[in-house]
């Protein structure tokens, strides 16, 4: 059965999702969307790396993407530059340098829109194993690290005043964002990856009232989105990244419909 | 769990940033079961010490030495960011757990547990404060601190919100560290007062720093004749929708 490249996809979207959905509630509520798009945009420079070096892809873009974002850490605090510009600075020139290195690597057969955009065809068995692996690992260390992150985001000197080391779980919290994108770019791909994580969340915040609501329907807005994108990408031939993140927008859309008459109501 | 008496002093504690002292050389300690205030003009360090003495900065000079790790904090400011969908259930177990019936009581003693199931961004200023105050309090911690708790709560409800902080300091036996503009208010249920203007200005009973020629100096005659004034008591307390919840003695 696995052997399916449909069924491969979408058993990988779906572990995919399942991680995009809490993680994504964090990335909304703490104002990381910026963030998390620089640590995808660094995965293309860990997709080449991985290609000159011949070491695995997902180990790799996972290296890169944590220390750009042990980097960004480092730099918030001893530049005056607002976050802002430092995330566009450190964004575009991973980008960049990404794009110059491939520019090198001519004698390489090399799919780039695959890697911007994602590719179906390309997971294999391996990468089920990865996502399935590293997306539990992901959601075991979110869920144990949970209360004080949450409570970091809510507030950060009233966590730190209650004893719950905002600063640790903030840490941690970038390297699994770096990490779902280590497991995710082949699928979804470096540019959409942060529409995966976003827009579920968005919809799920327009129908929810308290945190774990929240959490669950992005996570079963992710799961849909997956479901109807590939089966699209497959029916009418599109690239499955952006089918994903079109379904997702239209399911963002339609919950839209949901507020205004909640508004109306009011 | 640590019995000492003691539950934080500051010695000579201060920080030291961008070439000036926000505040510098503050002896204070906080002791079970007793409720100290500063007070002192914007900008005096009241909120800095505070937060020296929660232990939220990195560098500072002198020393604080800490005996619990059950804290409670009530901020002077909290922004509920609207991408965030918390209710006030939710706000409760921040940064602990507690059993239904613990959030319901707290909720009660601050006089806001029909809005248990509510979502924060639909509380008005003061029925914010009123949940802060019932989370930190929920917690039954040995310190407590408190940011001008009763901002935006009104007049009678400030009176109430006090004399339950009174309260809880002797029932809980924790230590209180409260700041607070309402001096007239506040300083009948205070055990000592540090004013503070940069440095510690004058410290001792409610009696001493009013009676003192520092205080006088920073906060003008008028306010030291107020304090004299609010002497009296109510008979009974109202909840904030107005209803008598308690009579006292």
């Amino acid at each position: 059965m696995l052997d399916d490249f449909l069924v491969r996809a979408i058993i990988a979207g779906i572990g995919i999702a399942l991680v995009t959905g809490p993680l994504g509630c964090f990335v909304v509520w703490r104002r990381l969307s910026f963030f998390g798009d620089t640590l995808a945009h660094s995965a293309l420079l860990g997709v080449l790396l991985s290609i000159s070096l011949n070491i695995n892809v997902s180990l790799t873009i996972f290296v890169v993407s944590s220390l750009v974002a042990l980097i960004l850490l480092r730099l918030e605090k001893s530049t005056n530059l607002a976050g802002d510009s430092l995330l566009g600075l450190i964004s575009h020139s991973s980008l960049a340098i990404g794009l110059v290195i491939l520019g090198f690597l001519s004698f390489i057969r090399f799919d780039v829109l695959g890697v911007l955009f994602g590719d179906i065809l390309s997971v294999n068995t391996n990468d089920l194993l990865f996502i399935w692996i590293g997306g539990g690992l992901i959601l075991a260390v979110l869920f144990y690290i949970w209360k004080p992150l949450f409570a970091s985001t809510v507030n950060y000197e009233l966590a730190e005043a209650e004893g719950m080391n905002p600063e640790r779980v903030n840490a941690i919290f970038t390297i699994l964002l770096a990490a779902l994108i280590a497991i995710s770019i082949k699928m979804i791909g470096v540019l959409l990856i942060t529409g995966l994580l976003i827009i579920p969340t968005a919809m799920a915040r327009n129908l929810s009232n308290n945190p774990k609501q929240m959490v669950v329907l992005s996570i079963i807005g992710g799961l849909l989105s997956v479901f109807i994108g590939l089966y699209a990408s497959f029916e009418i031939n599109t690239a499955s990244g952006p089918s994903i993140v079109v379904v997702a927008l239209i399911l963002f859309i339609l919950s839209l419909l949901r507020i205004g008459k909640k508004y109306y109501e009011k | 769990m640590n019995t000492s008496d003691t539950l934080v002093r500051l010695s000579k504690a201060g920080i030291y940033k961008d070439k000036k002292w926000l505040v510098r050389d503050v002896d204070l300690e906080i002791n079970r079961g007793k409720i100290v205030t500063l007070i002192g003009p914007n900008g005096s360090g009241k909120t800095t010490t505070a937060k020296i003495a929660l232990g939220l900065y990195k560098s500072i000079s002198g020393n604080v030495e800490r005996n619990t790790q059950n804290i409670s904090y009530v901020p002077q400011k909290v922004s509920i960011d609207w991408t965030l969908p918390v209710r006030v259930i939710d706000f409760m177990v921040l940064t602990q757990n507690l059993k239904q019936d613990d959030i319901s009581e707290a909720l009660d003693l601050t006089g806001v547990k029909h809005l248990k199931r509510s979502n924060l961004r639909d509380l008005s200023g003061g029925e914010f404060q009123r949940v802060l105050l019932a989370r930190a309090i929920a917690k039954k911690p040995d310190l407590l601190v408190l940011d001008e708790p009763v901002q935006g709560v009104d007049f009678t409800g400030e009176v109430a919100l006090y004399s339950l902080i009174k309260e809880i300091s002797e029932k809980l036996n924790c230590g209180i560290l409260l700041i607070s503009h309402d001096l007239h208010v506040v300083m009948s249920a205070t055990d000592y007062v540090v004013c503070l203007n940069g440095h510690v200005c004058c410290c001792g009973t409610p009696k001493d720093v009013a009676q003192s020629k520092h205080y006088k100096e920073l906060f003008g005659e008028k306010s030291a004749e107020l304090l004299s004034i609010y002497e009296h008591n109510h008979d009974h307390v109202h909840s904030s929708d107005g209803n008598i919840i308690k009579e006292i003695k």
